[in-house]
């Protein structure tokens, strides 16, 4: 009987690392890794899609500090021509870096609604997520330590006693206090 | 009148400078002297809000008269202006404002002092604090920013009008909601500090200044939600965000607000996180500071921006020094704050706590950095870049998304150690309804796949629900149990509960209003927009509406010229309403301005309730027809009835507990399976 049983633990054991052998976790974090890519380069190819995400990647010049295709700004004379701007490169055939060129030559890098993912402006892209690493890794320390910080120890010749209802009173006063948020 | 508001300004930094250094003086010392001297500072500090009420007034009725001979009213008023934005001269600019927050700062200072018998030590030492935080307000108005400065040269005939822009009924309350939420700031920061200097022993002063910090919380969130709805009402881009700095200056101490709000749980309940809630609060404080800074010293460029003027360097030394001293007593009297207690688990309500804390001040961090980079930008490459919506969609979205979780995760789980079968058991619906969400959105035809922005809605879809669900489980089960105990119906029971423990139950509803805020912006990547001239009869579709144009006309009166279109909207081939896009040119300033209408579909679909947005953009000056855009924004009025929630929660964890249910002891009771980790 006993036999049987660590016969079966063994076979499942050997099921559990085929299974693993079969997908491991580093192919896991391909594919999610490949799927994430997926996401977000997907874009569409249409030149109506191009015109609005190309658009929302400009800032109108006329001062108002809104995206190119949301300045509704009265009279606006560089929204209107920086749209038709747009659109005639569009018609041409340009892709979309000649394109942002094309305006940044004639309208000054501050026309680009972000940084680009070039030179120094790489910095503002990496500090918000080196940020978000090293807050991780500092509350991880953090954790760590306070969990393996020695609870208060008792002195020599103290003894916890029994309680009386009083106490328990107490007690239950404390508890309330640390588990009602 | 110019004079006795002058008088007034002077005798309140008199007074202010007398209520700080007498103040300041009183602390050295415990004897009857000192003791006599700090209520003498005590009863100046009184005073100076008297002092600074009065020169308030003053200006408030100068505009009221038409007293151009002050420039600030020549600047931002004219005879024919509403009375009500009169009273919103104000704080309409750089000085008035500056006057404004003054004013409430004295205000709070005023109900401080007035309540000192609390902790007299503590409150002489809040009161110094906040005294020089007054003296350095009213040094800038006194001598760099004079509200009742005399204009030169002939008396106007009429002023220049206050902002078009300035002109919509929420500037009459945005304002003064921000302000009060950034001076509030101010009391915790001066009892956290005060405290700090003193050694104050234990956890007081955090529940002295609970009710502050909660009001103050809940004026700013108010303030900056009101903010979005003026940009979405009055700008007429259909948005209601748009990371302008000074949005995001408003939105940065809010951050921090909110995580000190949590963050000092641990410490009332734990003995923990004692530098971190100081520095959290410092950190709030000094962040409302730069705010005003940002916003008046013209470092950054804004659409809300006041004119540029030398204060800005004023704020700067102000920062800096306060920067200074509270890091000084942080280093030099850390052994003070010490915490008491240990960790048990990963698995608790502290770690979240701890993540939470962190993820709102990644966001928080984004922003900060954002905001300054085309300045780090201009210094180390020549020249500046922006930094726009597309980079803190890109960066500050999926931080805000894992808090999200971690607002359904985080109240789930228990102080100190929850256990994986409780996690299952509380997580179990909520999660199966939240799944069901996002497969239902699948069902409708979303497609996460097919573009980041619908990957990011259905996630906020989703963890929106799981945080929905997650309130509400908590509410029938602590209902059942109380049921159960007394007898009553589940919805008087859940009252009874919410009773029992308003902060926990009012933070429960704030966290629900967050969800339902989430829900409204998450429909962004849905809006849809046409535009189109319109003359009669005209139609534009959009989405499931036609809009016909009945007419268009123009109107005069003595503030504006304006001229808007008629605008039938149907649906279904049934009139819903009829809405009248419009544009006004202010006749004292000479500037044009758009009104959007807004009509929201509450009554044709109820949960996916839409904003149909129209906008008079101009006329065809040939034709002259109007151009009419019209925006289909989906769920957009979730945002405003989150905010509505947000503050109910707020006020539900302002009212005192109730006492618990009594059971008698001969009453069997049977234990629920589990009352909510917390409990």
């Amino acid at each position: 009987m006993w036999e049987r049983v660590t016969e079966m633990k063994s076979s499942m054991l050997s099921h559990r690392k085929i299974s693993r052998r079969r997908i491991s976790p580093r192919r896991w974090l391909q594919a999610a890794a490949l799927a994430v890519a997926v996401i977000v380069f997907m874009g569409a190819g249409d030149d109506s899609a191009r015109f609005k995400d190309l658009g929302h990647r400009m800032m109108c010049t006329c001062g108002c500090g809104q995206v190119l295709l949301e300045c509704n700004h009265v009279g606006c004379q560089s929204s209107d021509k920086m749209r038709n701007q747009l659109q005639a490169a569009l018609d041409k055939g340009n892709n979309d870096d000649l394109i942002l060129q094309g305006f940044v030559q004639e309208y000054g890098p501050t026309v680009i609604a972000a940084p680009t993912a070039t030179g120094f402006n790489r910095v503002a892209w990496i500090m918000p997520f080196v940020a978000l690493a090293l807050g991780i890794t500092f509350v991880i320390y953090v954790v760590r330590s306070w969990k393996n910080r020695p609870a208060p120890a008792l002195a020599d010749g103290i003894t916890i006693p029994r309680g009386n209802e009083h106490d328990l009173d107490e007690f239950r006063q404390r508890a309330r206090k640390e588990t009602d948020l | 009148m110019s004079q006795i508001g002058s008088f007034a300004l002077l005798l309140a930094l008199g007074l202010s400078a007398y209520s700080f250094l007498a103040g300041f003086l009183a602390l050295f010392s415990r004897d009857a002297a000192s003791a006599r001297l700090g209520e003498t500072a005590r009863r100046a500090g009184i005073a100076t809000f008297a002092a600074v009420l009065l020169a308030g007034i003053v200006l408030v009725v100068a505009a009221f008269n038409d007293d151009f001979s002050i420039a600030y009213i020549f600047h931002h008023s004219n005879r024919d202006l509403p009375a009500a934005y009169k009273f919103a001269v104000l704080w309409s600019g750089q000085e008035g404002s500056l006057l404004f927050w003054s004013l409430l700062l004295a205000g709070y200072g005023f109900v401080l002092r007035l309540r000192y018998k609390t902790d007299q030590r503590l409150f002489a030492y809040a009161s110094v604090i906040i005294a020089s935080v007054q003296v350095f307000f009213l040094l800038i108005l006194n001598f760099a920013a004079h509200p009742f400065a005399i204009m030169e040269g002939a008396l106007p005939a009429d002023g220049s009008g206050l902002n078009p822009l300035l002109q919509y009924p929420e500037m009459v309350i945005h304002p003064p909601m921000l302000y009060l939420g950034y001076v509030g700031f101010t009391v915790p920061f001066a009892f956290a500090l005060g405290a700090l200097i003193m050694k104050y022993p234990g956890e007081k002063w955090i529940q002295i200044t609970r009710r502050w910090t909660m009001v103050t919380w809940c004026f700013l969130t108010i303030g900056v939600f009101l903010g979005a709805h003026w940009a979405y009402a009055v700008l007429g881009w259909g948005g209601y965000w748009g990371w302008d700095p000074v949005e995001n200056a408003s939105l940065m101490p809010w951050l921090t607000g909110t995580a000190f709000l949590h963050s000092v749980m641990m410490q009332e309940k734990r003995g923990m996180l004692k530098v971190w809630n100081m520095a959290l609060i410092f950190a709030t404080f000094l962040l409302s500071m730069l705010g005003t800074f940002l916003t008046r010293s013209g470092v950054i460029s804004s659409v809300h921006a006041f004119a540029q003027s030398s204060i800005g360097t004023w704020f700067l030394v102000f920062i800096a020094l306060t920067l200074a001293v509270c890091t000084f007593f942080l280093v030099a009297n850390r052994s003070h704050l010490k915490s008491e207690h240990k960790l048990e688990s990963l698995v608790s309500r502290e770690s979240s706590f701890l993540f939470n804390n962190l993820l709102l001040l990644v966001v928080c961090f984004t922003i900060l950095w954002g905001t300054f980079f085309p300045i780090l930008s201009e210094f180390v490459q020549g020249h500046k870049v922006t930094v726009g919506p597309p980079f803190f969609n890109r960066v500050a979205v999926p931080v805000a998304l894992l808090l999200l979780l971690l607002t359904a995760v985080g109240p789930l789980l228990a102080w100190r150690k929850t256990s994986v079968e409780s996690l299952k058991r509380n997580f179990l619906f909520p999660a199966i309804g939240a799944l069901a969400i996002g497969g239902m959105m699948i069902l409708f035809g979303v497609r996460p796949w097919e573009d980041p922005s619908f990957f990011y809605a259905t996630m906020a879809a989703v963890l929106s629900a799981l945080v929905i669900f997650t309130v509400i489980s908590e509410f029938l089960r602590g209902g059942r149990v109380i049921a159960g105990k007394s007898q009553q119906n589940l919805l008087a029971a859940m009252v009874h509960l919410c009773h029992r423990n308003t902060r926990r139950y009012g933070g429960y509803i704030v966290h629900f209003g967050v969800a339902l805020v989430v829900i409204g912006i998450l429909g962004t990547p849905f809006n849809k927009e046409v535009e189109k001239e319109m003359g009669f009869g005209d139609k534009i579709s959009i989405g499931p509406y036609t809009l016909v144009c009945q007419s268009y006309t123009q109107d005069d009166n003595p503030n504006y010229a304006n001229e808007w279109a008629i605008i039938n909207v149907f649906r279904g081939g049934k009139q819903i309403t009829t809405m009248y896009p419009e544009r006004r040119f202010y006749k004292a300033s000479g500037q044009p301005q758009t009104l959007p209408r807004i009509y929201p579909s509450f009554r044709e679909d109820f949960f996916l309730v839409s904003d149909v947005y129209l906008v008079y953009e101009g006329k065809n000056e040939t034709t002259g027809r109007p151009i009419i855009k019209a925006h289909l924004n989906p769920l957009v009025p979730w945002i405003w009835i989150g905010l509505m929630i947000m503050v109910f929660g707020t006020i539900v964890a302002l009212v005192p507990n109730a006492a618990a249910v009594q059971v008698a002891a001969t009453t069997p009771v049977r234990t629920p399976a589990h009352v909510g980790a917390g409990d």
